[in-house]
């Protein structure tokens, strides 16, 4: 329980250092709908087009605006050396992992709770699948995103040209996540029954669970200085 | 640069002569393809570069973990070289499929599970090098190459099984053809092909750790040199 209460701590600093700016969420918001946008002039959005592409659209502007986020999490903590004093401070190395995760699943969460209705109204493009289902695969997907993203954020926060880096380190590793999230959401748009993308759902919780519990693992490594 | 030792120069030998002796089963000793003809050559290569660069990769994987829990410099070395191994080959897989496929199938590219996990592979080791290339120098750059060797490597299973459910298309199935296609002098041949390529692998191995020794030496000669100027 104190375990808790510290992650929870550090999401509380984190959250209010972040909504006092909001310097990420609002980069992040404007960079998802933009993306969408520029989607929309790469694939001109009438007809089938719509249906066959919107899956992807939407996933990649998730991942593109979460990467933004991402770059600031441990870079914003770098700059004014606060990772020290984080560091410094008396819990478990794995409980600023949590807090952190925590925090970018929030911040993720509000984009895309803003983004994904626009793409909806901007497409005219009516879910015809449920919406539970949905946000299932939406919340599966972000947790992976942000389990692996947030530790791998962490570690190129080490290096020199940490927001260069941390796209070409993540990517690859996100292959799994993205075809998962990408063909049940087009499986949910295409109205099909749970059971005939239960295998993609479970491949996400796997994802989800191996990249939360390695990470968890190995995050000592990451901020050792 | 530093002297190799006498194993070392036993084992270039044997690596040279076992190479020779691939070439010989490759191209003299195995029986010519009748559909692909001269093309199903690069098979031998092809297959060997695979085996070495899941090998090299392999590798990378225990020395991280070897190097995460006892900080000895030499895990960090043959990981670092190991992994520059398996860029190398992979990329050799990557350049020999497309060849191979374009005369097997008349596509040089498909989006094939074993295809597509190859290119992902060479992405996730790029990004190890690229990981090594812009960290800080000394320990910290050694922990932060072993964790991401860790975590690309326990990701090459899960991209391989998604991507296999993603779509699946035909890759030549050669070995596990059930009685139909290969010739044992062929398979006769890849074996010692794998073989010499495995051996390859090693003198690479050993070879890259001596430029590793050599340069950590130069770098505490320069350092010696300072401080006496100083």
């Amino acid at each position: 329980m104190r375990f808790l209460a510290k992650i929870g701590n550090i999401v509380w600093k984190d959250l209010v250092a972040e909504f006092r700016t909001k310097e990420m969420i609002s980069a992040m918001m404007i960079f998802s709908v933009l993306v969408i946008v520029m989607f929309a002039f790469a694939f001109k959005p009438v007809g089938d087009t719509i249906k066959a592409v919107s899956p992807g659209i939407i996933w990649v502007a998730f991942t593109f605006s979460g990467i933004l986020g991402l770059n600031r999490s441990f870079v914003n903590e770098k700059q004014n050396e606060t990772l020290t004093g984080l560091m410094l401070t008396p819990v478990d190395r794995t409980a600023i992992y949590f807090g952190k995760v925590i925090t970018n699943f929030i911040i993720m969460a509000v984009t895309e709770a803003i983004s994904l209705p626009l793409f909806f109204i901007m497409f005219d493009y009516g879910l015809a699948g449920s919406i539970l289902h949905l946000i299932l695969i939406i919340f599966l997907g972000t947790l992976g995103f942000v389990s692996i993203g947030t530790f791998l954020a962490a570690l190129s926060a080490n290096t020199r040209a940490s927001e260069i880096l941390l796209p070409i380190i993540l990517f690859p590793i996100l292959v799994p996540l993205m075809i998962g999230a990408v063909q049940s959401t087009a499986m949910i748009f295409d109205q099909k029954a749970f059971a005939e993308f239960a295998g993609w759902v479970k491949l996400l919780a796997v994802y989800d669970i191996i990249f939360l519990v390695v990470p968890f693992i190995l995050f000592d490594y990451v901020l050792e200085v | 640069m530093l002297k190799p030792s006498k194993t070392q120069t036993l084992l270039g030998w044997v690596t040279f002569i076992v190479t020779m002796f691939a070439l010989y089963m490759t191209f003299i000793y195995a029986p010519m393809e009748k559909v692909m003809g001269v093309v199903q050559k690069i098979f031998y290569f092809h297959v060997a570069s695979a085996w070495n660069a899941f090998f090299a990769f392999f590798i990378v994987f225990v020395a991280s973990i070897a190097y995460l829990l006892n900080k000895n410099e030499k895990w960090d070395t043959i990981a670092k070289v190991s992994a520059e191994i398996g860029v190398v080959f992979t990329t050799i897989v990557l350049v020999t499929g497309p060849i191979w496929g374009h005369a097997a199938w008349g596509r040089w590219w498909t989006w094939e599970p074993r295809l597509t996990t190859t290119l992902i592979l060479w992405f996730i080791y790029l990004a190890y090098v690229l990981v090594r290339a812009s960290s800080i120098e000394g320990e910290k750059k050694a922990t932060m190459a072993a964790v991401f060797g860790i975590i690309g490597f326990i990701d090459v299973p899960i991209v391989f099984f998604a991507i296999r459910w993603w779509g699946s298309l035909a890759h030549p199935e050669v070995v596990t053809g059930s009685g139909g296609g290969l010739d044992p002098r062929m398979l006769h041949a890849l074996i010692t092909s794998v073989i010499a390529f495995t051996c390859i692998y090693f003198y690479l191995l050993t070879q890259g750790i001596l430029i590793e020794r050599t340069e950590a030496r130069v770098k505490s000669i320069k350092n010696q040199l300072r401080e006496r100027n100083n």
